[in-house]
């Protein structure tokens, strides 16, 4: 699965909170979406967060996998990803 | 080490320079149990969807509706409108309560009929009366509302014929500031034709005018409209007393009182801004009781209301069938009840609430039916907290005319359900099956191989 890259300039505290200085927008995560950006700021990828958030959370592995999935699709169209990071070519 | 409970990541803009002209929580708590049941019970037990009746609300409510009106003016009467939810189950626990009934076709005067209603405790109204309803109301002694003329004509007609000199009302339309102003049904006031419709009843000679009736639009969310409309036909009954020197016996002010539900297009959720009975019976009573009627002679208050009487005590449970994200990011869930149970998704935003504990976390959705059709709509815009495939959500305020307009399109109608007052659950209507559909159809003998 591919790598996904959270753009480095995105700040994010602890709380959740992203903030975009190239648009001015913010937003906010709950605590296993933050989990999930850290994640992916260590480098991780796809599987390997999956594989991290099933370790740590009770959840059927196929809706980790789903929602993860959404979870991305909700970052890339909220442009907080690298040049099309984790876009399927 | 016992692991974490799981909850969908999701990501949210937050939007500044724009706060809520209200600031108020549009988030309700979980919908575990209805009358001390939990929802999950009755989904397992009965299947998903189900209509739920509370038979407790049903009877709760009407007691506050008539402690309304009963405190404020001497003579009430409530007729349960059956085309609202004419349920056997529930026309009997309004007969039981003391309603009379109120029917707009042969059908549903049969109906009240089957449910042991006195034929002269039945209110016989409507545009579309037969022949041959007319004569089964007159036999047994029912109130017929006048809609028009020609049905004037033919009652005359029929009477003529007749042991038994009918009992009717005419149903009056009226101008009560209003709109839109219901003009198709009856006799208008302003006018003249009432009068005309009175005269020619009382110079027949043939019929008996017992009442005067009018409806003057659903969902009235101003209580001034009855005022207006009570003193209207306060003077007509009044005039009908100058002239012919007999005393109408009844005033019957129809329904159309909102219930809790919250119009398409409120700026405000609608338990906060509509009416309560007490709204109402005080216009009402008020109108009555300063207008020209004789006070030591007043006539008795009909009241037809049905929406109002009956749609908190329903609710419609459901399941989530999958999640889904729209083109423009949007969430949407996709539910097992659509807009063919659900009619009147077209009118309310309804208020829908899981049915098991959920985290802080929301989002704006859109909840769709399972119908394979664009509008099947449930609600186009809620917040509406994270569930996964196979959770519960409850639909409140279904008890009106979701039960009389839902379609049997794409799926089968599913189970209704009464918990009564002990908190014992019956199940008073049974599912449709494929035969229910296919029984009633035949097939031409060349159809019958392939």
């Amino acid at each position: 699965m591919s790598l996904i890259k959270i753009q480095t300039n995105i700040a994010i505290s602890d709380s959740g909170f992203l903030f975009n200085p190239a648009t001015g927008e913010s937003f906010s995560v709950n605590p296993i979406g933050l989990e999930i950006i850290r994640l992916m700021r260590e480098g991780k990828n796809e599987t390997e967060i999956c594989a991290a958030v099933n370790e740590t959370y009770d959840a059927d592995p196929a809706i980790v996998e789903r929602d993860l999935h959404d979870f991305i699709h909700m970052l890339r169209q909220h442009q907080l990803l690298d040049n099309n990071g984790g876009q399927n070519n | 080490m016992t692991k974490q409970l799981y909850e969908r990541p999701i990501i949210r803009k937050l939007e500044t320079g724009m706060p809520g002209k209200f600031g108020m929580r549009t988030e309700y708590p979980p919908t575990t149990q209805i009358d001390g049941i939990p929802v999950k019970k009755i989904t397992e037990k009965y299947g998903s969807p189900v209509f739920i009746l509370s038979e407790d609300t049903i009877r709760t409510t009407f007691k506050r509706a008539q402690r309304a009106f009963s405190t404020r003016y001497p003579k009430v009467q409530f007729a349960w409108s059956y085309k609202t939810n004419y349920l056997d189950a529930v026309c009997r626990i309004y007969h039981q309560e003391g309603s009379w009934a109120e029917v707009v076709s042969g059908f549903e005067y049969d109906k009240a009929l089957h449910n042991g209603v006195d034929g002269k405790r039945i209110i016989f109204n409507g545009p579309g009366k037969s022949e041959e309803d007319l004569k089964k109301a007159i036999d047994n002694d029912s109130l017929i509302h006048i809609d028009h003329l020609d049905e004037l004509y033919l009652l005359i007609g029929i009477a003529g014929n007749s042991s038994r000199k009918p009992r009717v009302a005419i149903r009056v339309n009226m101008d009560t500031g209003i709109y839109p102003q219901w003009d198709r049904f009856g006799f208008n006031y302003e006018n003249g034709q009432a009068w005309d419709a009175i005269n020619k009843i009382v110079g027949s000679g043939k019929l008996e005018l017992t009442g005067l009736h009018t409806h003057i639009g659903t969902f009235i969310l101003t209580p001034n409209a009855y005022a207006v409309a009570a003193t209207k036909l306060a003077d007509l009954a009044a005039e009908i007393s100058n002239k012919f020197n007999f005393r109408i016996k009844y005033i019957d002010l129809g329904g159309g009182f909102a219930s809790r539900n919250t119009l398409k297009g409120s700026y405000l959720p609608g338990p906060d801004v509509n009416p309560t009975f007490d709204d109402y019976a005080e216009a009402i009573s008020s109108a009555l009781l300063n207008s020209r009627l004789d006070s030591s002679d007043l006539p008795l208050l009909i009241l037809e209301t049905g929406r109002a009487l009956i749609d908190d005590a329903g609710y419609l449970a459901g399941s989530v069938i999958a999640n889904k994200r729209l083109s423009n990011g949007k969430k949407s869930l996709i539910l097992d009840l659509g807009v063919n149970l659900l009619f009147t998704s077209f009118w309310y935003d309804h208020k829908i609430t899981p049915a098991q504990p959920f985290s802080l976390y929301r989002e704006d959705t859109v909840l769709y039916g399972p119908l394979c059709m664009n509008i099947d709509v449930v609600r186009d815009n809620i917040s509406f907290p994270q569930l996964n495939t196979g959770d519960g959500v409850v639909v409140h305020s279904v008890g009106a005319y979701n039960m009389t307009q839902w379609m049997q399109f794409i799926t089968l109608r599913p189970k209704i359900i009464l918990i009564d007052v002990k908190g014992n659950m019956h199940v008073i209507r049974d599912n449709e099956t494929l035969n229910t559909v296919i029984g009633s159809e035949n097939l031409p003998e060349h159809l019958k191989t392939n």
